[in-house]
């Protein structure tokens, strides 16, 4: 039993040396930056290794409405390679473009012109998506079912759901009461909800194998919803003294009559949520991407030289450790600097007096 | 001299790469700049006044993220220069 630390610690400095066997068996030119960019981009199948020669792939539904009505089928029955013209045909004149405007998406060939169809396919994005929006329901929902069968009176509750509300609490206190002031209890399930989307999908994105490992944060189109949503519940809530600040706000008249203060306090209001959208974005990219070029340096120096490989597979692994550190706590800062802000703009749009 | 502009509209490609390079290398200057003037003062803070160190230590973190959120506006533009 006392030995149980020293042997864990020698299998897994074995264990160092796999990569750079794995390495070895490539040969060739490694192009690196197709490969990072291939697993944060965004993609009709769930690509989850390479074993040998053979892709373990996850094929995902392709939800199509082309100009001969719905399609929905599974991503297997596009050609594994391009024929001549670029293209991975598939059935009903579908096809996969490899190059050119719509490179990577579904297009339709009407007589050789490539037209986009009206394309709701269920993607690696979204399949990600749906996976931690079940994990998220499970750790929030199940705890619930404590509250509803205790009184207010009993002890407080141990264990996970403990845990939930140790963090739930956290928030409440620190970012949206303060953020808010009075009548917080209106928009705090926005903002608990807000929270815990992004610290899930951050969490989820840092473990490297499925059902984890998609980069969802890290896409710009999902945090532009969140950021759209921070917009819109800000602006629907605001009271007529918000709107009376932005448009004629109380400062010497020369400034109000060149409208010089309300044309920037007007733009003001959509590059917060701008802001909010890239900050998200651009970190999560940045972190995804850090972590791929970090474990893709075993590779690079694998094909030059084996040794090589061995050698730097323990200065990267060491290096990727410290990484996934840092990514854990950008997971978190990330969402709380996101809810944080999202409060402190509805409360200036809520606040009755000044 | 029109043989400067040729040379010049070839090298275009390149010193556009040049050019963001150097760009992101200034704002590393300027981000980290930024955020270390605020570790700083903050360290000062905590060991002026140990019994807010809690407070301190978030408000540091939420400015040090903020700043973060700004130079990443300037990265994703440097980036797009590359790509694009």
């Amino acid at each position: 039993m006392k030995y149980v630390k020293l042997i864990v610690c020698m299998m897994m400095l074995s264990f160092m040396g796999m990569p750079a066997m794995a390495a070895s068996e490539e040969g060739g030119k490694l192009n690196t930056s197709e490969i990072v960019v291939e697993h944060i981009k965004d993609s009709y199948a769930w690509h989850v290794t390479t074993v040998g020669d053979k892709a373990i792939v996850i094929d995902l539904p392709v939800i199509v409405r082309s100009s001969t009505g719905w399609h929905i089928f599974s991503t297997a029955r596009f050609a594994e390679e391009s024929d001549v013209k670029g293209y991975r045909m598939g059935p009903d004149n579908l096809a996969i473009a490899t190059q050119g405007d719509n490179a990577g998406k579904i297009v339709e060939l009407q007589n050789g012109v490539e037209v986009r169809p009206f394309d709701i396919s269920i993607t690696k994005t979204v399949a990600v998506m749906m996976i931690n929006v079940v994990v998220l329901l499970c750790c929030i929902l199940i705890p619930a079912r404590w509250y509803r069968r205790h009184k207010a009176s009993d002890p407080a509750p141990g264990g996970f759901t403990g845990f939930i509300e140790l963090i739930i609490d956290y928030v409440e206190e620190n970012i949206i009461k303060p953020g808010i002031g009075n009548g917080y209890e209106k928009y705090s399930p926005y903002l608990l909800t807000c929270f815990f989307f992004i610290l899930t999908n951050n969490l989820m994105g840092i473990i490297p194998f499925p059902p984890g490992g998609g980069n969802v944060t890290g896409n710009i189109t999902i945090t532009f919803f969140l950021a759209l949503c921070t917009f819109i519940v800000t602006q629907v809530s605001g009271t007529k003294h918000y709107w009376k600040d932005i448009f004629w706000p109380e400062v010497p008249l020369p400034l109000k009559v060149f409208p010089l203060i309300p044309l920037i306090e007007f733009v003001s209001i959509f590059t917060k949520p701008f802001a909010l959208m890239i900050r998200l974005f651009a970190n999560m990219l940045a972190g995804h991407m850090i972590a791929m070029v970090l474990f893709g340096l075993i590779f690079i120096f694998g094909a030059v030289n084996i040794y090589f490989g061995f050698t730097i597979s323990i200065v990267s692994i060491l290096l990727a450790v410290f990484m996934s550190i840092l990514e854990l706590l950008v997971a978190f800062i990330q969402a709380f600097v996101f809810t944080m802000l999202s409060a402190l703009f509805l409360g200036m749009a809520v606040t009755e007096h000044n | 001299m029109t043989t400067l502009f040729i040379i010049l509209e070839v090298a275009g490609m390149a010193l556009a790469k040049i050019g963001a390079a150097i760009g992101s290398s200034i704002i590393v200057l300027g981000a980290s700049y930024g955020i270390s003037k605020i570790g700083a003062t903050a360290l000062e803070s905590m060991a002026r006044q140990p019994e807010s160190a809690g407070d301190i230590r978030s408000s540091m973190v939420i400015s040090a993220a903020l700043i973060e959120g700004v130079s990443f506006f300037a990265i994703i533009i440097c980036a797009l220069v590359i790509l694009l």
